[in-house]
């Protein structure tokens, strides 16, 4: 009996977005009489980080500072139509939306800017502090503040866009059953060292090392944030979560935060991550959506390091010291 | 039922209030105070979120009875900032990332108040311990830690 270590290599490619009926997402941008920006979507943050980027991604197109923005989630009953913020693809879909309203508005606000200066729109530019520059001329200026009060009290101009991205329905080809399920892909690779004990069957996770191969970060903090969190995730998943421990028999599934295990701050390996920015083709500059495929690529990792350590195949999850006794009972037996 | 009348001072102000017998000291601040910062996750003691410092100690809301709580100094995280300046564990959360949903943000930064009022100089071991009764979803915890670690550091150097 001994502590035998071990070491497991996984590679995922998780797809941004997912395609039942078609996948869309819609977002409306308006300026409020003193050139601010609002956003209106029903996508909704629970944390990720949805409105930030969302407000990064409209500053971006109008040509504002970012604190111009303000990002309204308030209501799915009242706001545009969003398929939700799942699957990964809140920043892909919304931010394609967003893009796509923002462009429309700066083109009202470029068109009112036009008129106050007595130039063409097509000569305007932003400076992305809040005003409005003649190409070439940037003494002959407005402030983004100064057009949209032309736009309500003078013009009578609505600088508002509209945005819908959908992803639409991919079919299966008959002959050959070929479909696209997703137009953008994430990717990932994680090396997991850890130690078994093959008398209790414990797994202690030693280290874990991933990259990120995510598109663009639009946030590159954010992106570590979640990627830092994801990584926990994923050894939690592999290691400890779970509702039905006997599935499908109900019996001994956690009912509280006593019995439902996660690792706590003091079970935490060391963690390095890595991200790699390979711009997507079709994602909001470049974005893709890293936010579940970053707790993927951990499990099977853990489950090929624990073969390694002590040569048994777990298929089931959570990898538990139970079901690693069983499985070296077998071996034996074999 | 017959309702209790209880004192106590919150964040440096009196309070005052009639609470039903049985009320948690968590719906008594929430919903009667509305001081919000105290978050009720489990409402069983073992998710951290409510934690709140009555007379200096680390304390769960939601399993402390607010009758009991006459005369005494409770402090919550919505106190922590004076004259709108953000308490160094706070500014430490923000520029570590160390939230995300930040629903268990506000029992974090109290347990690493006490720690941090009784332990200045932790090592990592201690934060861990400080920390222990506390769940995160989702940060993973590394990034409180540091947080911590930081406003620890950063108290330590204006104490300097």
């Amino acid at each position: 009996m001994a502590i035998r270590r071990g070491r497991g290599v996984a590679a995922i490619n998780y797809p941004t977005g997912m395609n039942l009926g078609g996948d869309p997402t819609q977002a409306l941008v308006h300026s409020t009489p003193t050139g601010n920006f609002m956003v209106t979507l029903s996508s909704v943050d629970l944390g990720q980080g949805l409105k930030q980027i969302m407000a990064q991604i409209c500053a971006e197109t109008i040509g504002v500072p970012t604190d111009r923005v303000t990002i309204d989630t308030a209501d799915t009953d009242t706001g545009p139509h969003c398929m939700g913020t799942f699957a990964s693809r809140g920043t892909h879909r919304a931010g394609n939306a967003v893009i796509q309203a923002a462009k429309e508005a700066r083109q009202v606000m470029l068109e009112v800017a036009a008129e106050e200066l007595e130039v063409n729109a097509s000569d305007l530019e932003t400076d992305g502090q809040g005003n409005i520059l003649v190409k070439g001329a940037p003494q002959k200026s407005i402030s983004i503040f100064d057009v949209a009060l032309s736009a309500h009290f003078k013009r009578g101009r609505s600088i508002s866009g509209r945005g819908m991205f959908l992803i639409p329905r991919s079919y299966p080809e008959k002959e050959t059953g070929a479909m696209k399920p997703s137009t953008c892909y994430a990717h990932a690779c994680t090396v997991v060292e850890v130690e078994v004990d093959d008398e209790t069957g414990e797994v202690t996770v030693l280290t874990v090392k991933n990259v990120f191969e995510i598109g663009r970060a639009l946030n590159p903090k954010m992106v570590e944030q979640q990627l830092v969190g994801g990584s926990w995730m994923g050894i939690s998943h592999a290691l400890y979560e779970t509702t039905e421990p006997y599935y499908p028999n109900r019996d001994h599934g956690g009912t509280d935060f006593n019995q439902y295990l996660m690792p706590g701050p003091g079970d935490l390996a060391q963690t390095e991550i890595i991200v790699l920015e390979r711009p997507s083709a079709d994602g909001p500059y470049g974005a893709k959506g890293p936010g579940e495929m970053c707790a993927n690529p951990q499990i099977p990792a853990v489950a090929n390091a624990v073969f390694d350590a002590v040569g048994v195949r777990i298929d089931t999850l959570p990898i538990t010291p139970e079901r690693i006794l069983r499985a070296l009972k077998a071996q034996a037996a074999n | 039922m017959a309702k209790v009348p209880v004192q106590f001072t919150l964040n440096g102000s009196e309070k005052a209030e009639f609470v039903e017998g049985g009320t948690t000291l968590l719906h008594a601040l929430r919903d009667k105070i509305g001081d919000t910062s105290p978050k009720g996750g489990c409402h069983q003691g073992t998710c951290g979120a409510c934690s709140v410092i009555i007379d200096g100690e680390l304390r769960l809301s939601c399993l402390t009875l607010a009758e009991t709580c006459g005369g005494a100094d409770i402090r919550t995280t919505s106190g922590l900032a004076e004259a709108g300046v953000l308490h160094p564990l706070q500014r430490a959360f923000l520029d570590a990332f160390a939230t995300q949903c930040g629903f268990c943000t506000p029992g974090m930064i109290m347990a690493a108040k006490v720690l941090l009022d009784h332990t200045p100089n932790p090592s990592r071991e201690d934060v861990v311990e400080a920390l222990s009764g506390n769940i995160c979803r989702c940060t993973g915890y590394e990034p409180i830690i540091q947080a911590v670690l930081t406003a620890a550091r950063a108290n330590s150097q204006n104490a300097a």
